[in-house]
C-alpha cells in the first residue's frame, strides 16, 4: 500500500512537468499581450514595446520557459506581472474561500443526495423517484449563474435574510458571518452536484439492489432498512465516491462562475482575471496548482476505494 | 430539561466557535465607512507606470498634484502656494504650501516635486512635450522649485495640472527615482488617504484610510481643485467582476456608491427610493472609430472620409447606450460644452449618409479590399459600436469581416503594424473620456506616426498646428489653432467620433457630497 502510494505520488512528477510546458507554451501561442493591458488605452506602441522589454516578454519563448522553470524548481512560482505580487501570497490570499466553498458544496450535496438517490431507488418508479428524477433533470439543466441570480433575488432582496455577496472567513470574523455568506454561493453550487451524485447513486443501489446476496439478507429476515444500509449501500459506494471525486474536479470549473456571482474572492475569480488580463505567471501558478490538486484527489479516491470495498487491494 | 440543555450546548458553541478559530469581535464605533464599486479592478499601483484610469483614481486617493483642474476646466494651485513667471515666460518658480507632509510623516520637499516630475514627464505624452521645452529643473530651498524652459510653452500649469492620465502625482523622491519603465513598490503619498496595502488583496479589495495629517486648500472644491476634505475614515473599493451581483449589492446596502453600473440597469437602479441614479461627469466619454492609415483600404483618406460618412451618432448610441438621457451627438472632436468645442469640418461627421457615403465611396475607386474590424465581445460598448460600424460600411459598399475577440487581443494586435494577413488589421473603436480629448494635445489627435497613436495618422501640418498651439500664450490664439486641428482632423479622416455619452454613477441616499467632475474622487463625501 505505502509502495503503491508512493509510486502514484512519484509519477505526479512527469504529469506536472508535462502540464508546466502545455500551459507555457499554449498560454504563449494565444493571442494576447499583458504589455498593452499594462499600458492602458492611452499608451503608444512604443511605450508597449519597452513595457514589454522591461518584463522579459521580450525575451525568445525558450529562454522564457527555462527562467521560469529554474525559479519554479527553486519553489518559486513567479509574481504576477500587474500586482507585483507573489504568485504563492496571491493564491495562499485567495486559497481559504474557494476551499471553504468546495467543501461545504460537497458535504452538503451528500448529505443531500445521498439519502435522495437511495430512497429514489428504494422506491423506484414511485412519484418518490420521479420527483428525484424531475429534480436530477433541473439541476443539471439550469445553469449556476441563472441559479444564483434567482437565489440573491429572493433570500437577499425579497426576505433580505442573507447577504448578496462576499465572503467573511470563520477563522477571522466567526462561525456565523461564514455560514451566512457562505450558504447562498454553496446552496447554488450544489444544484448540480446533487443532481449528479442522487443519479449515480439511485443507477446504482437498484443496481445492488437486485444482487444475490441481498435477496438473501432479505431472506434472513434483515429489516429493509438494514438491508439497504449494511447491504447495498456499501457495495453501491465505489462508484458513488468516484462521482463525487469526479464532481469535485469540476467544482473547481464551477467555482470560477460561482465566485463570480457571489464576489467571493478565492482562485476562480484569480483564474478569470489573470487570464483577461493574461497575467502569465498567476495562470501557470494555477494551473500547476490546480493539476496537482486533481492527482492528489484521484490518488485520494483510488485509496478510497480500498476502504469501502476490501477486494480492491494495490 | 433536555430541551433547556440542548439550548445551552448550541449557545456554548455558537459562542465558543469565533472563540476558537480565533475570531474577534472588532468594534468599529464612531469609524465611517465608504464602501465603492470602482468602474475597474486595481491591479497595479503606479499611475505613472500604466495609464489605466483606475490606477489615476487610486493616484488620487494617495497623491496629491502641484496644481489641479477645476470645474472650468482651468488648472488651479494644489500642492503650490504661490507661482511667479518670468517676463519672457521661460522662467516659472512654484513655492509649496506650508504643512505638506507624506504619509510616512515627512515633509514634502521641492526635491520630491523635482524628481516626481521628471519621471511622469518621461511617460506622460503631454509631460514629454512640455520636457521637450525645460532646460532645468531644480529645487533650489526645501519648499521652491525652479523650471527654466528653453523655448516658450503655453501650456506649462494645463500640463502639470492636467487631470487625466498620466497625472503627475507628486511621490517622495525615493520612490520617484524609480525607473519609469519599472513599477513602483513603495506607495507613499501625500494625498488625503492612505494606501493599506496590507489590505489590499488585488481583484477584490482595496482600502483607504483617511490621512489624518493631510492639510487641504482652503477654497471650496471644484472638480480635482480646491480643499480635498476626506469625511469618511475609510474608503474601500470592492470591485464587482459581475454588473448585476455589483447591482443587488447596492439595493441590498451592501455597498454605497457604484462608480459605472451598466447602462442597461440604470432604469433598475433608478426604480428604487433608496437610490439615486445621475451623471457626475460633466464632460462623458466620446465614441471613437480608429482607423488604421497604414494599410489599404484606409491608407486612403478619401475612403476614411467616405466611410465616416456613413457613421450616424445617434445610431451607435441608441445601439450601446440606449436611454437618450444618456448621450448626445457632438460633431467636434472636442467634448461639447468645453472651451474649445467648435464645428470647423464636421460636416462630414454630421453627414450620417449612406447613400452619401456609397456615392462618396464610388469616387475613390475603392477595390473591394477587405475591411477587418475588430470587435471586443467582452465590451458590450465597443463591441455594439464594432457592429453598427460593419453594418453601416457594408450598406456603403465596404468588404467588411468582422473579427470578435476580448479585449487584451484587441489591445496586442493594434499595436501591430503588418498587413492584415499577417495579424494587422484595418478598424477598431474605442472610447476616450472628454477629459482626455479635451484640447489638441490629445494623443488621440497626433498627426506623427512615429510617436502617435495606434492607427498611426500622418498629417504634417496638423503636426504643425499641435506644434503652435503648445505655443499660444492667449485664448483666442488656442481657440484658433485649435479650430485649425480640428479640421485638418477632419479633413484627413483621422478618425469616426461617434457621440458624447455620460455613464452615470450610481449611490444611496446616505452618501452626500458627490463632486462633479471627469474624473471619480472621494473626498468630500460623506455617509451618513
Amino acid at each position: 500500500m505505502l509502495a503503491y502510494v508512493l509510486k502514484r505520488v512519484l509519477m505526479t512528477v512527469p504529469v506536472m512537468i508535462v502540464v508546466a510546458l502545455f500551459v507555457f507554451l499554449l498560454l504563449r501561442l494565444a493571442p494576447g499581450d499583458p504589455a498593452a493591458v499594462i499600458a492602458g488605452d492611452y499608451a503608444t506602441a512604443e511605450d508597449v514595446a519597452r513595457i514589454r522589454e522591461q518584463l522579459g516578454l521580450s525575451d525568445p519563448i525558450i529562454v522564457q520557459f527555462f527562467n521560469w522553470t529554474w525559479s519554479l524548481m527553486q519553489g518559486d512560482l513567479g509574481t504576477s506581472i500587474f500586482s507585483n505580487k507573489p504568485v504563492t501570497e496571491l493564491i495562499l490570499q485567495r486559497i481559504e474561500p474557494t476551499m471553504l466553498l468546495a467543501l461545504t458544496t460537497i458535504l452538503f450535496s451528500i448529505a443531500i443526495a445521498v439519502p435522495l438517490g437511495t430512497i429514489a431507488a428504494f422506491r423506484s418508479g414511485s412519484w418518490i423517484d420521479r420527483v428525484v428524477m424531475l429534480f436530477s433533470v433541473g439541476g443539471f439543466s439550469v445553469p449556476v449563474f441563472v441559479l444564483g441570480y434567482i437565489l440573491i433575488y429572493l433570500f437577499s432582496l425579497t426576505l433580505k435574510v442573507l447577504p448578496v455577496q462576499g465572503y467573511r472567513s470563520p477563522f477571522e470574523h466567526g462561525l456565523g458571518p461564514f455560514l451566512s455568506h457562505i450558504t447562498l454561493p454553496s446552496v447554488t453550487l450544489s444544484v448540480i452536484f446533487i443532481a449528479l451524485i442522487a443519479r449515480m447513486t439511485r443507477a446504482s443501489v437498484i443496481e445492488v439492489l437486485e444482487e444475490d446476496y441481498i435477496r438473501t439478507a432479505r431472506a434472513k429476515g434483515q429489516s429493509e432498512f438494514k438491508v439497504l444500509m449494511r447491504h447495498a449501500l456499501r457495495n453501491a459506494a465505489v462508484p458513488i465516491v468516484t462521482v463525487v471525486g469526479i464532481g469535485i474536479a469540476l467544482l473547481i470549473g464551477g467555482v470560477v462562475v460561482t465566485e463570480s456571482v457571489y464576489n467571493i474572492p478565492g482562485l476562480g475569480r484569480l483564474v478569470l482575471d489573470a487570464v483577461l488580463a493574461r497575467d502569465y505567471p498567476i495562470i501557470q501558478g494555477l494551473i500547476l496548482f490546480f493539476s496537482f490538486i486533481y492527482i492528489l484527489l484521484n490518488l485520494l479516491i483510488d485509496l478510497t476505494y480500498t476502504f469501502l470495498d476490501p477486494r480492491i487491494r494495490y | 430539561m433536555t430541551h433547556l440543555r440542548f439550548g445551552r450546548a448550541v449557545l456554548a458553541v455558537a459562542l465558543a466557535f469565533p472563540i476558537a478559530f480565533g475570531g474577534t469581535v472588532k468594534a468599529t464605533f464612531a469609524e465611517t465607512v465608504l464602501r465603492v464599486i470602482p468602474h475597474a479592478d486595481l491591479k497595479n499601483l503606479d499611475p505613472i507606470w500604466t495609464t489605466a484610469y483606475i490606477s489615476r483614481n487610486h493616484g488620487y486617493m494617495i497623491y496629491d498634484t502641484l496644481f489641479a483642474m477645476d470645474e472650468n476646466f482651468k488648472p488651479q494651485p494644489q500642492m503650490v502656494d504661490t507661482w511667479t513667471t518670468s517676463d519672457d515666460g521661460l522662467v516659472w518658480t512654484f513655492v509649496l504650501r506650508d504643512g505638506l507632509k507624506f504619509h510616512d510623516g515627512a515633509p514634502v520637499t521641492g526635491e520630491d516635486v523635482v524628481a516626481s516630475l521628471q519621471r511622469w514627464g518621461k511617460r506622460d505624452g503631454m509631460g514629454q512635450q512640455l520636457f521637450s521645452n525645460v532646460a532645468s529643473l531644480e529645487a533650489p530651498d526645501d519648499k521652491t522649485v525652479v523650471m527654466t524652459l528653453s523655448s516658450p510653452f503655453g501650456l506649462v500649469l494645463e500640463s502639470i495640472g492636467k487631470i487625466s492620465s498620466n497625472v503627475p502625482f507628486i511621490m517622495p523622491k525615493r520612490v520617484a527615482e524609480t525607473d519609469p519603465f519599472e513599477q513602483i513598490t513603495d506607495y507613499t503619498g501625500s494625498g488625503p488617504f492612505v494606501f493599506e496595502e496590507d489590505e489590499w488583496v488585488p481583484g477584490n479589495t482595496v482600502v483607504y484610510t483617511k490621512f489624518d495629517d493631510y492639510v487641504p486648500r482652503d477654497e471650496p472644491v471644484s472638480a480635482a481643485a480646491g480643499g480635498k476634505l476626506a469625511k469618511v475614515d475609510k474608503v474601500i473599493w470592492q470591485y464587482f467582476p459581475d454588473n448585476t451581483t455589483a447591482m443587488n449589492a447596492l439595493m441590498a446596502g451592501e455597498i454605497d456608491f457604484f462608480e459605472q453600473p451598466a447602462p442597461d440597469l440604470a432604469p433598475i437602479l433608478a426604480s428604487n427610493p433608496d437610490i439615486t441614479v445621475e451623471v457626475n461627469d460633466p464632460l462623458g466619454s466620446i465614441g471613437f472609430a480608429r482607423f488604421n492609415h497604414l494599410l489599404p483600404p484606409f491608407d486612403d483618406a478619401d475612403v476614411r472620409r467616405a466611410a465616416i460618412m456613413a457613421m450616424k451618432q445617434e445610431d451607435y448610441l441608441a445601439a450601446a447606450i440606449g436611454d437618450p438621457q444618456f448621450w448626445k451627438t457632438c460633431y467636434s472632436v472636442y467634448p461639447c460644452g468645453t472651451p474649445l468645442a467648435n464645428d470647423v469640418g464636421s460636416d462630414i461627421m454630421a453627414t450620417g449618409d449612406v447613400g452619401a457615403a456609397k456615392a462618396a465611396l464610388g469616387e475613390t475607386g475603392y477595390d473591394g479590399t477587405e475591411v477587418v474590424i475588430m470587435q471586443p465581445t467582452d465590451i458590450p460598448v465597443l463591441s455594439a459600436f464594432s457592429l453598427v460600424t460593419a453594418e453601416k460600411l457594408r450598406e456603403a459598399g465596404f468588404n467588411v469581416k468582422l473579427e470578435a475577440m476580448d479585449w487584451a487581443t484587441l489591445t496586442s494586435r493594434r499595436a501591430l503594424r503588418d498587413p492584415v494577413g499577417e495579424g494587422g488589421w484595418n478598424m477598431f473603436h474605442t472610447w476616450w473620456i472628454g477629459a482626455d480629448v479635451i484640447d489638441p494635445m490629445a494623443i488621440a489627435f497626433s498627426g506623427n506616426p512615429d510617436a502617435g497613436w495606434f492607427g498611426w495618422a500622418e498629417d504634417a501640418e496638423l503636426e504643425g498646428a499641435r506644434a503652435a498651439f503648445a505655443q499660444a500664450s492667449t485664448e483666442a490664439e488656442k481657440k484658433e489653432l485649435a479650430a485649425k486641428v480640428q479640421e485638418r482632423l477632419w479633413a484627413i479622416g483621422a478618425s469616426g467620433e461617434l457621440g458624447q455619452f455620460f455613464v452615470p454613477v450610481a449611490y444611496r441616499n446616505n452618501v452626500e457630497g458627490l463632486i462633479k467632475s471627469p474624473v471619480q474622487f472621494f473626498w468630500n463625501i460623506s455617509v451618513e
